[in-house]
Order: C-alpha cells, then sequence, then structure tokens
C-alpha cells in the first residue's frame, strides 16, 4: 500500500472513530441544529403559515431541523475538504472548489443582478404597477408610481453590455464600458487628488516643535513629528525618479527605504494576524458549531 | 468612428459631468442619476460574468477537456443557486396574496441554506488557508540578508510581539514613562510613524497616478480599455 | 539538525500552526486586552454621543473576512444598543447582505431584547446596493436615491427612523466594517473628506495599515482586526461590568490562538534565520 493511502486511511479511520466515541459517549453528542415554529403573521387571524426560526437546543418549542443539521455537516465537510489541500491536492478539495465557483457565480447574477437591481432599480421603474402586484407590493402604496423614462437608457445601455456574449458585434459592449470609464475615471481623479493628495500633504504639514500648556518643548511629540515629516519626505524623495538618486537625494532616498521597509514589516504581521484569525475563526466553527467540543458564547448549555 | 471614437466621446463626456457635478452643486443630480445608472450596468456586468461562466464551463464538458468532471460540479452548483435564488425556492413571503414579494435571502429558503452552509465555509476557508502558507513562507523566504531586510524583519517582530499579550507580559518590568520602550509601544511608534510616513508617501504617489491616468483617459490620449479592434 | 531543518517538510509547519491555533480554542484561554488609543477614540466618541444619534453602520465586507470582522460588528453595535443610538445597517458587498441581519438578530433583537428596539423607529437595515463608490458618493446628498426602501423593499419614507434622514450629513458617525474595495478608502475618499463626516473603521489586518495616514483628520479612529475587536470589548467591559462576562468577548478570547500563533511564525522566521547563516557560514569555511 502506498504511503499516501495509509495515511488518508488513517486520517478517515481516525476521524471515523472519533465522530463515533464522541456521538455516543459524550453528554450532548454531535452538531444539530434547533427549530422552533413561529407564525408568518402572528397578529392575523385568517393567515396561519408558518415558518421555522433558529433556536437554542434549551428552548422548550426546540425541534431538532434535518435540513439544518445536514446543512450544519455539509459546511463541516467543505471546511475539511478545503483544508485537506494542505496535505496536498485532493479530489475533495477539487469538489469543493468546483462547488464555491459556481455557487458564488450564481449568488452574485441573483443577489447583486436579479432581485437587488434588475428588478427593484430597473423594472419596477419601467413598469411599476406590473412589478408591483408581482413581487413588490409595497410600490403600489399609496398608488402606484409614473413610469420613469430614463431607466430606458440604463436599459439600453445594459442590453448593449450583453452583446459582449455575441460572437460578432462584441464593440457594441463598448459603449456602455465607456460610460463607465467615463464615470469612474472623474470620480476618482476627484476622490484621490482629494482624500489622498491634498489632505495628505494638509496632514503632514504639522509643527516639528510641539509645546506643552506650560510653555516647554513636549520632546516626545516633537521627534514624532520630525520623524514623520522627515519620513514622509524620505520615502517621496526615494519614489522620485526624475533625479538621480546620488548625494543628498541618493542619502535620503536610502533614509526612505529603510522607512519603508519598516512599513512592509508591519503589514506582513498585520498579514500574518489577519489570516490566523480567519483560521481561528473556521476551527472555532469546526469545534464549536460541529463538533459541540466547546461553547464559548454559551451557545447551547453555556461553555 | 462608433467603434473608437464614440466610446472616447461618451468617456470624455461623462467624465467631465462627474468631476463638474464636485464643483458645482445644481449638477448634482446628473450624478446621482449616474449612480443609478451604473448600478444596472453593474448587475449586467453580474449577467454576463455568470454567463460567461457557463459558457466556458459547457464547452470544457463537451469537448470531454481534462477535469471535465469538476466543470460539471460548478455547473450543476450554478444551476442550482442559479434557479433557486430566481425562483425564490423556500422563501415565504409576509402576505400570502403575494408569493413573490419575500425576501429572496429569508431564513430557511434554499438560498439562505446554500449561503449558510455551502458559501460561507468555502470562502471562508478558502482565505484561512493562507495562515499555513504564511507559516511556511515565514519559514523559508524571509532572511535577514542586508541592513534593508533586517529592517523588516525586526518591525515584523516587533508589531508581531505588540499586538498580542506576548508583548504587554515580556516588557510588564518596564516602568510607565517608559511605555514606548514596550512592545505595545513599539508598535506604536511603528505604526504611528514609520508605516503612516511610508504609507503616505505610496498614497500621494499612486493618487497622483491614478489623476494622471484618469486625465489621459478622458484626454482619450489612452484608449486601451477599448480593447483590440478585432473585437 | 540544520540538514533537518533545511529539508524540512512544509506539511510539519502546516501541522504546527494548525495545533497553536486549535488547542488555545479547545482550551478557552484568554488574556487581559488593554484598549489603545485609535479604539479608544471611536469608543469614547460613540459614548460621548447624545442618545439616539444616528449611525450609518456599514457592513462592507463578505464570509471571506467574516472571522476577523464579526466580533468588531458585535461590539460596536452592541455600544450603539446600550447608547440607545438610531441605527442605520448597509452593506456595500453582494455576499455581505446576510451579514447585517445575522448581527441585528443576536445582538438587537436576542442580547438587547429587554429593551425593546423597534424595527423602522430604532434600527432599520438598508440592504445592499451595488454601484460601489457611487453609492457613497449619491448618499452624500442623497440617501434616498440609493436606498429607496429597505432591505424587505419597503419605502424608507413609511419609516419613522428615515423621516429626518437626507444625506451622509444627517448622521453622527459613519461606521464601516470594511475588508477591501469598496470599503475603507472609498468612505474616506467620498464620505469623510468631502462631506467633514465623522468616519470611524473597523477593518481587517491587512487593510489596516493602509488606514493610519487618515488618522486623525480624515478618520475618527481604527479598530484593526481582532485585536481591535478585543480592545473594543475591553473598553465596553472596564465602562459596564454587565460586559466582563466572557461568553460576551468572543474577540478577545480569539486573541488567544493569536498569540501562540504569532509566536510559531517568530519561532518560524528565527530558524529560517539559523538555517540561512549556518549555510552561509558552511560556504565562508569552504
Amino acid at each position: 500500500m502506498k504511503r499516501e493511502t495509509i495515511i488518508w486511511t488513517v486520517l478517515f479511520v481516525a476521524g471515523g472513530l472519533f465522530l463515533v466515541v464522541r456521538g455516543t459517549q459524550s453528554d450532548h453528542g454531535l452538531g444539530r441544529q434547533y427549530v422552533k415554529q413561529v407564525r408568518v403573521n402572528p397578529q392575523s387571524a385568517t393567515d396561519l403559515r408558518v415558518k421555522f426560526k433558529e433556536a437554542p437546543p434549551t428552548d422548550r418549542q426546540a425541534q431538532l431541523s434535518i435540513p439544518r443539521t445536514v446543512g450544519l455537516w455539509v459546511a463541516a465537510f467543505f471546511t475539511l475538504a478545503i483544508l485537506s489541500f494542505l496535505y496536498r491536492d485532493n479530489i475533495f478539495y477539487k469538489i469543493a472548489e468546483s462547488v464555491m465557483v459556481g455557487v458564488s457565480a450564481a449568488w452574485y447574477m441573483v443577489t447583486a443582478g436579479f432581485w437587488e437591481a434588475i428588478i427593484p432599480k430597473l423594472l419596477a421603474n419601467l413598469a411599476p404597477e406590473t412589478i408591483g402586484s408581482w413581487a413588490l407590493p409595497d410600490l403600489l402604496k399609496p398608488k402606484p408610481p409614473d413610469p420613469k423614462l430614463l431607466s430606458l437608457v440604463p436599459l439600453v445601455l445594459g442590453i448593449m453590455l450583453l452583446c459582449r456574449l455575441l460572437p460578432r458585434g462584441g464593440w457594441i459592449g463598448r459603449w456602455p464600458l465607456a460610460f463607465i470609464v467615463g464615470v469612474f475615471a472623474g470620480i476618482r481623479m476627484i476622490g484621490f487628488l482629494e482624500a489622498d493628495f491634498v489632505s495628505q500633504i494638509r496632514s503632514s504639514i504639522i509643527p516639528l516643535v510641539v509645546m506643552t500648556d506650560a510653555g516647554r518643548v513636549n520632546l516626545w511629540a516633537s521627534l514624532r513629528n520630525t520623524g514623520l515629516v522627515f519620513g514622509v519626505l524620505a520615502c517621496l524623495a526615494y519614489f522620485f525618479f526624475s533625479v538621480e538618486h546620488r548625494g543628498l537625494v541618493g542619502r535620503l532616498a536610502r533614509v526612505g527605504v529603510w522607512y519603508l521597509m519598516i512599513t512592509f514589516g508591519a503589514s506582513f504581521a498585520f498579514t500574518v494576524m489577519g489570516r490566523i484569525a480567519l483560521l481561528a475563526g473556521r476551527i472555532t466553527f469546526l469545534f464549536d458549531d460541529w463538533l459541540w467540543l466547546i461553547d464559548p458564547a454559551g451557545k447551547r448549555w453555556g461553555p | 468612428m462608433l467603434k473608437s471614437t464614440f466610446p472616447w466621446l461618451i468617456v470624455a463626456v461623462t467624465g467631465c459631468v462627474m468631476i463638474a457635478a464636485f464643483f458645482v452643486p445644481p449638477l448634482a443630480e446628473w450624478k446621482n442619476e449616474a449612480g443609478a445608472w451604473f448600478e444596472i450596468l453593474a448587475a449586467m456586468a453580474f449577467v454576463v460574468g455568470g454567463a460567461n461562466l457557463f459558457a466556458q464551463h459547457l464547452k470544457k464538458i463537451s469537448a470531454r477537456r481534462a477535469g471535465w468532471g469538476y466543470s460539471a460540479v460548478t455547473l450543476f452548483s450554478f444551476v442550482v443557486t442559479l434557479v433557486v435564488g430566481l425562483f425564490k425556492v423556500g422563501v415565504i413571503g409576509e402576505d400570502p396574496n403575494y408569493p413573490w414579494a419575500g425576501h429572496y435571502q429569508a431564513e430557511g429558503s434554499a438560498l439562505w441554506w446554500l449561503y449558510q452552509f455551502a458559501y460561507q465555509p468555502l470562502i471562508g476557508t478558502m482565505f484561512a488557508l493562507l495562515a499555513f502558507y504564511v507559516a511556511s513562507a515565514a519559514f523559508r523566504a524571509f532572511r535577514a540578508k542586508n541592513t534593508e531586510a533586517t529592517m523588516l524583519l525586526t518591525a515584523a517582530f516587533i508589531v508581531l510581539l505588540g499586538r498580542t499579550y506576548a508583548g504587554t507580559w515580556l516588557t510588564s518590568a518596564v516602568p510607565d514613562d517608559y511605555s514606548a520602550l514596550t512592545f505595545p509601544g513599539m508598535t506604536a511608534i511603528i505604526l504611528g510613524v514609520f508605516n503612516t510616513a511610508g504609507q503616505r508617501a505610496i498614497m500621494i504617489g499612486i493618487a497622483l497616478g491614478v489623476a494622471a491616468t484618469s486625465l489621459k483617459v478622458l484626454l482619450g490620449v489612452d484608449r486601451s480599455y477599448l480593447g483590440s479592434d478585432g473585437d | 539538525m540544520i540538514d533537518l531543518l533545511r529539508n524540512l517538510d512544509r506539511r510539519w509547519i502546516f501541522l504546527a500552526m494548525l495545533l497553536a491555533v486549535s488547542i488555545p480554542i479547545l482550551a478557552q484561554q484568554s488574556f487581559p486586552e488593554r484598549p489603545t488609543k485609535t479604539v479608544l477614540d471611536v469608543f469614547n466618541y460613540i459614548e460621548g454621543l447624545p442618545e439616539g444619534s444616528n449611525i450609518l453602520l456599514s457592513f462592507d465586507f463578505g464570509p471571506s473576512s467574516d472571522g476577523e470582522l464579526e466580533p468588531i460588528a458585535t461590539a460596536v453595535v452592541r455600544h450603539c444598543c446600550l447608547k440607545r443610538h438610531k441605527m442605520f445597517f448597509m452593506t456595500l458587498y453582494p455576499d455581505g447582505v446576510p451579514l447585517p441581519e445575522r448581527t441585528i438578530k443576536s445582538v438587537i433583537e436576542q442580547e438587547f431584547e429587554s429593551y425593546n428596539f423597534k424595527y423602522g423607529e430604532d434600527y432599520i437595515n438598508l440592504g445592499f446596493n451595488n454601484a460601489e463608490e457611487l453609492v457613497i458618493i449619491v448618499m452624500g446628498t442623497d440617501i434616498k436615491k440609493m436606498f429607496p426602501t429597505d432591505i424587505e423593499k419597503k419605502p424608507l419614507d413609511g419609516f419613522p427612523i428615515a423621516e429626518n434622514i437626507t444625506s451622509l450629513e444627517d448622521m453622527d458617525l459613519i461606521f464601516t466594517i470594511t475588508t477591501g474595495y469598496p470599503g475603507m478608502k472609498e468612505w474616506v475618499q467620498y464620505g469623510s473628506s468631502p462631506l467633514g463626516v465623522k468616519l470611524a473603521v473597523g477593518s481587517t489586518a491587512v487593510q489596516a495599515p493602509e488606514a493610519y495616514p487618515y488618522l486623525p483628520d480624515q478618520m475618527l479612529g481604527l479598530l484593526a482586526a481582532i485585536k481591535g475587536a478585543a480592545e473594543y470589548e475591553a473598553a465596553l467591559a472596564d465602562k459596564y461590568p454587565a460586559f466582563r462576562d466572557p461568553a460576551k468577548n468572543q474577540g478577545i478570547k480569539r486573541m488567544a490562538p493569536q498569540f501562540w500563533a504569532h509566536l510559531l511564525i517568530i519561532g518560524l522566521i528565527v530558524l529560517g534565520n539559523v538555517v540561512y547563516f549556518a549555510d552561509r557560514f558552511q560556504g565562508a569555511r569552504r
């Protein structure tokens, strides 16, 4: 038997045994989800429909939810499938990755595309009565608004954008693309110049010698401000390539590089921190929601 | 004309209107309308993206190219999510007379289930994987080869320690008057002085770059966004 | 020994990382936290606002950074509830649509059930708009142009909370919990900078270093990643003893795996350099 097959077998058997022992021997078993029934319209005497809301297992009305419990185990499977890539690429990882691509693309189409924009912001403007009586009843109150014909413009531009999918005539999609490029070129020029250029320069014009209320020099604050202003100038000198980096400019640019190295060091440390936090989130999911090994937030029976 | 000049005219006019709207308040309504139009176009872009994905994977399956089975999984999950999302499967609306009026993400609906139990764990774990690769990179790539690399490493050390209780504990003997010499104190200096200076210089450089690129686009000097003439 | 390190299979490093993160979580370990200035600036501002102030909470993130940002969202919304501020939730991320709803349920509807907050009067979920930074730009003059309805597509005009709201300038604070684009930078560029509206940011660790140049002129304060959440929880616990309950301090608990994993990373860098200098030393001798 190959070494790899042995490792996978051991992992599966050990994992399976752990689940069996944990599920049968512990007080509360393994992860399950509970729900309780609530009326959709509690005030209505005629509408008796009910829906299910998540509930803690300690709730008297709580009942086991099969679809959500299955979901919980599916989520755990996907989590482990992605983590299995750490050992090496394998079929479970590839399936999980493929599902992720499919679900996310469709999710964006359904939410950002259809239900959040095309229906309520485009079609509801063009045919308020039709859309209102179908999916947006609040649009009809107190009376349906008049159609907004100006919405024909984004409709036409949108259809032109869809032409990019055609084998020929894809150039028609350049017009809406040009609109998007124009809009963003305009707003970004102003946004970046105001917030990231002018305001940053303004924030760098600060006193190099800071005085206390008692009229003394605040050495610490002065050093801080001087270090900041000098650092900005040194880094800018490094980025200024129109002058050869020799002599004073060269030395200044070298100090700028040191500042930048410290900046990147800090960024690296923060990146490490962020990634670990994400991993901790997933591990917490496995231990808390799935295996019920811990209950840090007291969601079930307390910690 | 229609393929190149007219798109540039659209760019120039919309760009100038957006710029003018920042300075001329009565033009704000035009800017707001542009925002509303962009919202629709962004939605259409998601449709284009989804359709493209569908077509590419369908091609791969029909040609039986390597890994077509995974493409089938992608297509299956794409179609299932799309159908349950568009048809609001499992959504219970407030008003029984308007069954389509409930929120597409209502608790208990099929799309909600897919988000909670497929999308969220998959995306979350995919990003969490990077923690392992960062650790591996720390061992293999971060070498104190020269002064600059040593400075980077030292800064990273200090911030890594200063952002946890480890730093506080290691320098707990330092008196309060010298708190700048503790790991959290040094971290604050690195972030507030060195990092701020470095990031600010980068920011100023990027701002100038964005402004220059925007001007080139608006003036028609840069038309690379139009792609090649062939399409 | 050096040979062993030189040829170390990276999967041992992965295993070490897994243990460094898992064991403190299983052991439910936690360490004390002390809020820093950038966090206290936000805390004190929210604390100092008169009851019923308008706070816009933009959840500009998706599941990819949920592990880092959810504790920030919980801590800040908790504080807003304690101060009975009016809360306007929104998101600029399509896959962030369910996230404000989750925090509303867990904090406003469950934890603060006794406060009897009413939807549409004390808080509202504006939902999502996909116009990216244009959402912020347009909200600068007309919030209802971008959000004519709430998340359930009910007209905003029908809710008492939205009666006196026209633009972002009617907000006493914008709090964005952000992971990338659109997020912190866009709120600074089109929100706080041109309009002068107070902006506070809860950001992912990756993005946090980029926020510092905006402090304090364009940004009131910063909750940087899970540490920011932990510090905010510590500030809340200092002021409100009921929040010293460890079950309510998930951010502080998450700092334990950070502690050990950071030490592991430092150890790995040191070991890597030991190998490097040993190789150099051997090379020089040859």
